[in-house]
């Protein structure tokens, strides 16, 4: 069992907890993920980790409730424990090289962005943050983006707070002014790195994107978490788990991981409604 | 007394009501058959079914305590040899290794060794009131990564030695493959974990949720104490065919697959985790994953499961038990067929429509075989013009595996073949001093003993290693 140690709503649907997992707080980096279980016979979820204190022996995950395992989750407090923590998996953020850099994150993508941000930040690069939100209601992290950024520029899709429009706007106009990256990393909404790709293609800017695909055990003997992309012109497949989860963006074929994304749609939604059902019961019996 | 001629066959639930559960298929021996069964061992001197078992089991001495309705004193014998009776009773492939050695199999069938070590083990797990002893410890530590087969056997027989053996596990449930892999309705879990506790009370401590090459490497193994490790972390990566449509929704690896009904539970009435159920289901290949996958397919209520295989049924590598339980649970065998392409549905009126990007079918193409190949296996040759499509909503990809990488990429002087098997002595000792080997790891994919058997010889090098340093 791995205790919750702290809680914090940061939204009304985002939450973050730092739980007591010693081993993986020692090793995890930025980009690397953790996968948990919330109790017996429930469900592995994927989760990147948002920071560690292998001091404290904890590490911290920013989670958005779109299920039945992250409403489990978020109805566990600080003091309780859950089942299963493993990690850290996959590969860490590529820093190498790298002395200005754009940092996108898109809604809880925010929160995996953060830490790559500040790992910039404590290397000595450049960072320049852009940060979308759909209203204002839904804005996590600004001080922690702001500490750590040359430049952060948050926008929200209504306008209800920063500047109204989607991330890729400021970044069109930077680039069109001339300024240039040595690297942009996005993190959010499979749409909205598909269209950083995009937005970045003219200006011959490399991109990484971070992948969230479907998965179960998390070391590559699945195959769940599989993308198709597209290197020197032809198609090969990789495993996200552990090639990933960051990826070249011009490589990746979005469409076929949304595609994917949605394999159980109908099944998700059902188990999240009868989990909302099943706490209103218990809340009303209390 | 004439010996019967036929092995006592073995009791199994109606095909028609076993392919809607997932309640074991073979259902044992009773103790009146298990007796008579012994007795037609003819405890010849020669005993060439021990040369058969990978781990060696002393078979005709646990038979002749059987014959006498000893049945505890045959699981000691057993358990001397093998760390995972009722598993191996179950599971291995008898007819290819003690049995076939069987002298009485020279003019009838052979013994039923595997159905009597079902027995015995049995017996013990439903009789048995003291758990078994731990050793007094020597002092030494050693590590073992996986407690799939290879991992659980190294690990029981170091711990009769005395030593002090933490496995670490991956996943959140011990027992590897015999876990995510086989099914309930072969090999049900509750063996599995009766199995494990077994090696619990030997001393062997298990540790869940580590991924060595991750969580820890091999050095910081080293670091924390332990004087040898033991590698049997397992066949990784499933295989693709590299055929068009692989990634459409609807297609999975046979580890995906199994691992999402077994381990996951997915075939339970409301499981948290989700997998596709009924209509007409493929599963491309022909070992006993693939047997797997098209039963748990079955049971989860599939109307229609069909094994395609390149080959034909005189290649088909599954165990012969196997392919015939499947045919009698009605899996339908398209046999020298291979597919080209995993067709798509697609709307063109609606690209928001839900089916989209589902699988609707499968090109195939028909083979017939050639010369054979290297390994002596008929090669396979496609018969131009001959492709045709079938209709189904689920592909199973069940062609094999490759071994993980995650432990070579962080493990420095760990040496490893063209196709990633960790390259072992024949004591199972890697290209690292006290790092050793054996399983899938090494092999690629292979049987459960042949892994158990690698387990065994490690922990005998791992033995002499440390007693002799």
């Amino acid at each position: 069992m791995y205790r919750i140690v702290t809680k914090k709503e940061l939204n009304p649907t985002v939450i973050q907890m730092e739980i007591e997992a010693p081993l993986v707080a020692k090793k995890a980096q930025p980009g690397q993920f953790i996968i948990l279980r919330v109790d017996a016979d429930g469900e592995r979820i994927p989760l990147t980790v948002a920071g560690c204190n292998p001091k404290e022996g904890t590490v911290k995950i920013i989670f958005q409730v779109v299920g039945a395992t992250t409403e489990r989750l978020r109805h566990k407090e600080a003091g309780d424990s859950i089942e299963d923590f493993v990690g850290p998996l996959g590969v860490a953020t590529h820093t190498d090289g790298i002395e200005k850099v754009c940092i996108i994150g898109g809604g809880v993508g925010c929160a995996i962005a953060m830490p790559v941000a500040q790992k910039f930040h404590a290397l000595g690069a450049s960072v320049t943050s852009i940060t979308g939100f759909r209203s204002k209601d839904l804005v996590i992290l600004e001080e922690e983006f702001q500490a750590c950024s040359r430049k952060n520029i948050l926008m929200t899709d209504d306008g209800t707070y920063g500047r109204k429009g989607n991330v890729t706007i400021p970044l069109k106009e930077m680039l069109d002014a001339g300024e240039r990256f040595d690297m942009i990393i996005a993190i959010g909404p499979l749409i909205m790195m598909k269209f950083v790709v995009e937005t970045a293609r003219p200006f011959g800017i490399p991109v990484t994107v971070s992948m969230n695909p479907i998965m179960i055990d998390g070391t590559g003997m699945c195959g769940g978490c599989r993308l198709t992309l597209t290197r020197n012109g032809e198609k090969i497949v990789r495993f996200a788990c552990v090639d990933g989860p960051d990826f070249n963006g011009y490589e990746v074929d979005f469409d076929e991981a949304m595609s994917r994304g949605r394999m159980y749609s109908d099944f998700e939604r059902h188990a999240y409604e009868d989990t909302c059902n099943l706490f209103k019961k218990t809340g009303e019996g209390a | 007394m004439p010996v019967n001629p036929k092995k006592h066959e073995m009791p199994t639930q109606a095909p028609e009501v076993r392919a809607r559960n997932f309640q074991e298929v073979a259902l044992g021996y009773t103790k009146e058959v298990a007796v008579e069964e012994a007795k037609r061992c003819l405890n010849c001197k020669n005993k060439p079914c021990v040369e058969g078992c990978p781990v060696n089991i002393d078979i005709p001495a646990f038979i002749a305590r059987m014959k006498e309705e000893d049945f505890e004193g045959a699981y000691q014998i057993i358990t001397k040899t093998s760390s995972l009776p009722a598993v191996c009773g179950r599971v291995c492939p008898q007819e290819t290794q003690c049995e076939c050695k069987c002298t009485l199999g020279i003019r009838f069938e052979p013994v039923g060794i595997g159905r009597l070590e079902r027995f015995a083990a049995d017996w013990h797990n439903a009789h048995a009131e003291e758990a078994a002893k731990r050793p007094a410890s020597n002092g030494h530590k050693v590590a073992i990564v996986g407690s799939g087969p290879s991992g659980l056997t190294c690990a029981g027989d170091l711990a009769k030695k005395g030593y002090e053996v933490t496995v670490y596990e991956a996943l959140h449930t011990a027992g590897g493959v015999l876990v995510y892999g086989i099914p309930e309705f072969r090999l049900p879990k509750a063996i599995v974990s009766k199995e494990v506790d077994t090696l619990k009370s030997l001393g062997v401590s298990v540790e869940t949720n580590i991924v060595v090459g991750k969580t820890i490497t091999v050095d910081e193994l080293f670091e924390m104490g332990y004087e040898a490790v033991f590698i049997g972390s397992g066949a990784g990566l499933p295989g693709f065919m590299g055929i068009p449509g692989e990634s459409l929704k609807g297609v999975y690896s046979a580890n995906e697959f199994l691992t999402r009904s077994n381990l996951m539970k997915a075939y339970r009435e409301h499981p948290d985790t989700p997998i596709m159920k009924g209509g007409k289901v493929a599963v491309v290949g022909g070992g006993n994953v693939a047997m797997d996958a098209a039963r748990t397919a079955l049971r989860l209520g599939a109307e229609e499961v069909s094994i395609v295989y390149r080959r034909s049924m005189e290649e088909l590598p599954a165990r012969k038990e196997e392919v015939e339980h499947a045919q009698e649970e009605g899996i339908r065998f398209l046999l020298l067929n291979n597919p080209v392409e995993i067709l798509g549905y697609q709307n063109p009126e609606d690209p928001r429509d839900p089916k989209n990007g589902f699988v609707k079918g499968m090109r195939c193409i028909k083979m017939e075989l050639g010369e054979p190949d290297e390994k002596g296996r008929r090669r396979p040759i496609p018969i131009p013009g001959s492709e045709f499509e079938m209709e189904v909503d689920t592909v199973i990809m069940s062609i094999g595996t490759s071994p993980n990488p995650l432990i070579k990429n962080t493990t420095e002087g760990l040496e490893v073949n063209r196709r990633g098997g960790i390259i072992v002595n024949e004591d199972g000792l890697t290209s690292r001093e006290a790092v050793y080997a054996g399983g899938d790891a090494v092999t690629g994919a292979a049987t459960v003993i042949s892994a158990m058997g690698a387990g065994k010889t490690a922990a005998k090098a791992i033995d002499a290693y440390l007693t002799g340093k």
